[in-house]
C-alpha cells in the first residue's frame, strides 16, 4: 500500500472541520463586518452612532463591570474550591472534582431558569426568609445586577476552578513544608512560596472567565429581566426588535475588538497557549 | 555522653493498624553526623518528619537540649530541612532563597546580603545567586538547597534522601562534600537514607530501621563486623548464612557442624553445647580454594565481574548457595560456571545472629 505523506494525511483530517469553520463561521463573521459598514449607508455612520449613543455606552460600562465582578468572585471561591480539593488528601477527591464538572452537564438556560426559582419575588430564598421572620416584604434578588451576577458566578465558577486546579494539583507540598522548617508560619508560607506559585492559574481562569462573560447572553438577559442590559443583549435588541442590523452589527464589531484587546493585554501577562489550547 | 542535643523517647506513630514508629527510643549527641537507615516502610521518613515537626506523634516525647519539643510547630522548632526533591521555592531567585529563613526572622538587609553569600559561597554556588532554581542542575539545586537550610545557623541539620535523585558520580562527589561541611561547621546532622553505602561512608553512627523499630544502631564498622540479627546482616551489606549446631568447646572457641561439615568458630557469644545457632558470613571472607584445599567443596555456578571486585555464586552440594566476594587481581583460580572448587573461612569470619 502507498504511504499517504504526512502532510496530505494532517491536512486531510484538519480539512472537513476547516471547511466547516470557513463556511459557517468566518465567512458570516465577515458578512457581519461588512454589514456594520454598509447598512444603512456606506461609512462609518453606524460607528459614529455608537460612540454618541449614551444607551451602547452604559451597556459597555455595565458589560464590563459585570464581567470583572463575576470574575473576581469566581476566583475568591474558585481558589478557595481548588485550594481544598489539591491540598486536602481525602477520599472524596474524585467526587469533589466531579461536581466541579457536574454543571457542564446540565444546559445554561436550565442552570439560569434555576435560579430564577430560587431568586424570585416569590422564589424559594424569598419564601424561606419570609417564613423564618427575617425579613416583611420580598427583596429584590434578581431583575437586577445583582441577580445577574449570582447567577453569572454560578454559571462560571467552572472555568475559574479547573485552571487553577490543574495548577495546584502540581504544586507539590514540600514547598509549604521546606518554608515551614525554615521558620514561615503557616500564613507566611501560604503567602509568600505557595501562592506565588498559584498565580498562572489564577491568570488563566481569569481570563477565561472575563472573557466569557463579556459576550454572556443567556444568564444576563434571563435574569436582567431586560433592567441589565449587556452588550449581547443589547444587539439583539437591535437586530429582533428595530431591525437594525447596521448598529447591531457595528456593536457585534464593537464587542469583538473588545475581547481581541482584553486578550492582546492579557497577552503579555498571561501564556495564553497555555491558558487557551493545552488546558488538561 | 553529655546531654543529647535531641531525645526520643517511646515514639509511636501509628497509621490505621500499622505502627510506622513503634517505640523508638534514640539520643543524637550534639555535633554527631547520625544517620537513619531502612528500607522503604521502615519508619526513617515517618521519624525525620516527626523530629521536623510536620507529623505529630501518637504517643512519646520529643526533647531538645532537654527541652521538651513534642508539640511545637515545625516553624518554631529551628532545624534546617534539605528534601530530596531540593524544594526551592521556584518563584525565587537563588539568593531570595537562600535569604529566606533570614527574611522571615526580620534580619536586616545588610546581614541577609553578607549572610546569604558565605552561604553560598560554602557550597561554591557564588556565581549563582541571581539565577532562577529552574535553571540550575539537580547537584547544584541541591547545594542551593543546602546552603538555604544552614544559611540561619539550624540546631539540627535534617536531611531527607538529599543524593537520591542525583546521578551515580555526583552522588559520590556531594557525599564527601557533605562530610566535608560536617566536619568544617559542627552542626549536628540526621540524615535519613535507604542506601546502604551513602550510609557506610559518611556516618559517625547508623541507625537501622525496620517496621518502625530500630534493629541495631552503631558506628558503620560495628554494624558492618558485626550484625546484630539477620535483617541488619543481610540489608547493610551482603551476608551468606549458615545453620549450625554447637557440637562442643568452650568460649571464645567453639566447635560447631553444618550439614555434616564439623567446623570451628571463635566468638565471644556464650554459646551451649547442642545449641542451634544462626551465623552470617560476609562474601569477602570467604576463601575460595581448588578442590580439596577448603572445607566445604562445591562448584560455581555464575560468575559477576564488578572492575576492582567479582563476585561468585557457588552451590553447596544439597543446594545451599553461597556468595564470594574476591578480589580481581587474584588469578590463583579463574572461576567460570560449572567449575568445582572448595570453600573456607577463618574460625573469626561467622557472626552469630540473635534468633530472631
Amino acid at each position: 500500500m502507498p504511504r499517504i505523506n504526512e502532510k496530505v494525511s494532517y491536512w486531510m483530517l484538519v480539512l472537513p472541520a476547516l471547511t466547516i469553520m470557513v463556511c459557517f463561521y468566518i465567512l458570516p463573521v465577515l458578512g457581519i463586518w461588512e454589514i456594520a459598514f454598509t447598512e444603512p449607508e456606506t461609512g462609518l455612520g453606524n460607528f459614529v452612532k455608537m460612540a454618541e449613543s449614551n444607551a451602547v455606552k452604559t451597556s459597555f460600562v455595565i458589560t464590563f463591570r459585570v464581567a470583572a465582578i463575576t470574575t473576581v468572585g469566581c476566583l475568591i471561591l474558585g481558589y478557595i474550591v481548588a485550594y481544598a480539593i489539591s491540598n486536602f488528601a481525602s477520599r472524596l477527591t474524585p467526587l469533589m472534582v466531579a461536581l466541579v464538572i457536574l454543571p457542564f452537564w446540565v444546559s445554561v438556560l436550565i442552570r439560569s431558569f434555576s435560579w430564577i426559582v430560587l431568586l424570585g419575588r416569590s422564589g424559594l430564598v424569598n419564601d424561606a426568609l419570609i417564613h423564618a421572620g427575617m425579613i416583611e416584604r420580598p427583596l429584590r434578588l434578581m431583575h437586577n445586577e445583582l441577580g445577574v451576577l449570582i447567577a453569572m458566578i454560578h454559571v462560571m465558577l467552572p472555568f475559574a476552578v479547573l485552571p487553577m486546579l490543574t495548577n495546584m494539583r502540581g504544586i507539590s507540598g514540600i514547598y509549604v513544608q521546606a518554608a515551614r522548617s525554615l521558620g514561615a508560619s503557616e500564613w507566611t508560607s501560604f503567602r509568600q512560596v505557595y501562592f506565588p506559585q498559584t498565580l498562572p492559574g489564577v491568570l488563566s481562569g481569569a481570563l477565561l472567565v472575563f472573557v466569557l462573560s463579556l459576550g454572556f447572553f443567556v444568564t444576563p438577559a434571563l435574569l436582567g429581566g431586560g433592567r441589565v442590559l449587556m452588550i449581547s443583549e443589547y444587539i439583539t435588541y437591535q437586530i429582533q426588535e428595530f431591525l437594525n442590523w447596521g448598529l447591531g452589527s457595528a456593536l457585534s464589531v464593537a464587542l469583538l475588538v473588545a475581547t481581541a484587546l482584553v486578550l492582546l493585554i492579557s497577552a503579555r501577562f498571561v501564556n495564553l497557549r497555555a491558558t487557551l489550547l493545552e488546558r488538561k | 555522653m553529655n546531654t543529647p542535643i535531641l531525645s526520643i523517647k517511646n515514639a509511636v506513630k501509628r497509621y490505621g493498624t500499622v505502627n510506622a514508629l513503634d517505640g523508638v527510643n534514640l539520643d543524637v549527641a550534639e555535633g554527631e553526623f547520625l544517620t537513619l537507615l531502612g528500607p522503604s516502610g521502615s519508619g526513617k521518613t515517618t521519624l525525620l518528619s516527626a523530629i521536623a515537626g510536620f507529623i505529630g506523634l501518637d504517643e512519646g516525647t520529643l526533647a531538645l537540649r532537654s527541652n521538651d519539643i513534642t508539640g511545637k510547630p515545625p516553624e518554631h522548632r529551628d532545624f534546617g530541612m534539605v528534601f530530596q526533591g531540593y524544594a526551592l521555592f521556584p518563584t525565587m531567585t537563588v539568593r531570595e532563597n537562600v535569604g529566606f529563613p533570614l527574611k522571615i526572622r526580620k534580619r536586616p538587609a545588610a546581614e541577609i546580603k553578607k549572610r546569604v553569600d558565605e552561604a553560598l559561597e560554602m557550597v561554591q554556588m557564588g556565581a549563582f545567586a541571581d539565577r532562577m532554581p529552574s535553571q540550575l542542575s539537580g547537584g547544584q539545586q541541591q547545594r542551593i538547597a543546602l546552603a538555604r537550610a544552614m544559611s540561619f545557623d539550624p540546631q539540627i541539620l535534617l536531611l531527607d534522601e538529599p543524593l537520591s535523585a542525583l546521578d551515580k558520580k555526583l552522588r559520590a562527589d556531594l557525599q564527601w562534600e557533605l562530610k566535608d561541611l560536617h566536619q568544617k561547621l559542627g552542626v549536628t546532622f540526621i540524615y535519613v537514607t535507604h542506601d546502604q553505602d551513602e550510609a557506610l561512608s559518611m556516618s559517625d553512627r547508623i541507625i537501622i530501621l525496620k517496621d518502625g523499630a530500630i534493629q541495631q544502631e552503631g558506628g558503620p564498622n560495628t554494624l558492618y563486623d558485626r550484625p546484630r540479627n539477620r535483617f541488619v546482616a543481610d540489608f547493610l551489606g551482603k551476608s551468606n548464612f549458615i545453620e549450625a549446631t554447637v557440637t562442643g568447646g568452650s568460649g571464645p572457641t567453639f566447635h560447631c557442624e553444618s550439614q555434616g561439615t564439623p567446623f570451628d568458630l571463635i566468638t565471644d557469644e556464650p554459646c551451649e553445647q547442642g545449641q542451634a545457632i544462626s551465623l552470617a558470613l560476609r562474601p569477602e571472607r570467604l576463601r575460595l580454594g581448588l578442590p580439596g584445599a577448603e572445607l566445604v567443596p562445591a562448584t560455581v555456578k555464575q560468575v559477576s565481574y564488578l572492575g576492582e571486585r567479582c563476585q561468585v555464586l557457588v552451590v553447596r552440594e544439597g543446594g545451599e548457595e553461597f556468595l564470594v566476594s574476591r578480589p580481581t587481581w587474584k588469578t590463583d583460580i579463574t572461576p567460570t560456571p560449572g567449575l568445582q572448587v572448595s570453600i573456607g573461612w577463618d574460625a573469626d569470619a561467622p557472626v552469630v545472629l540473635a534468633p530472631s
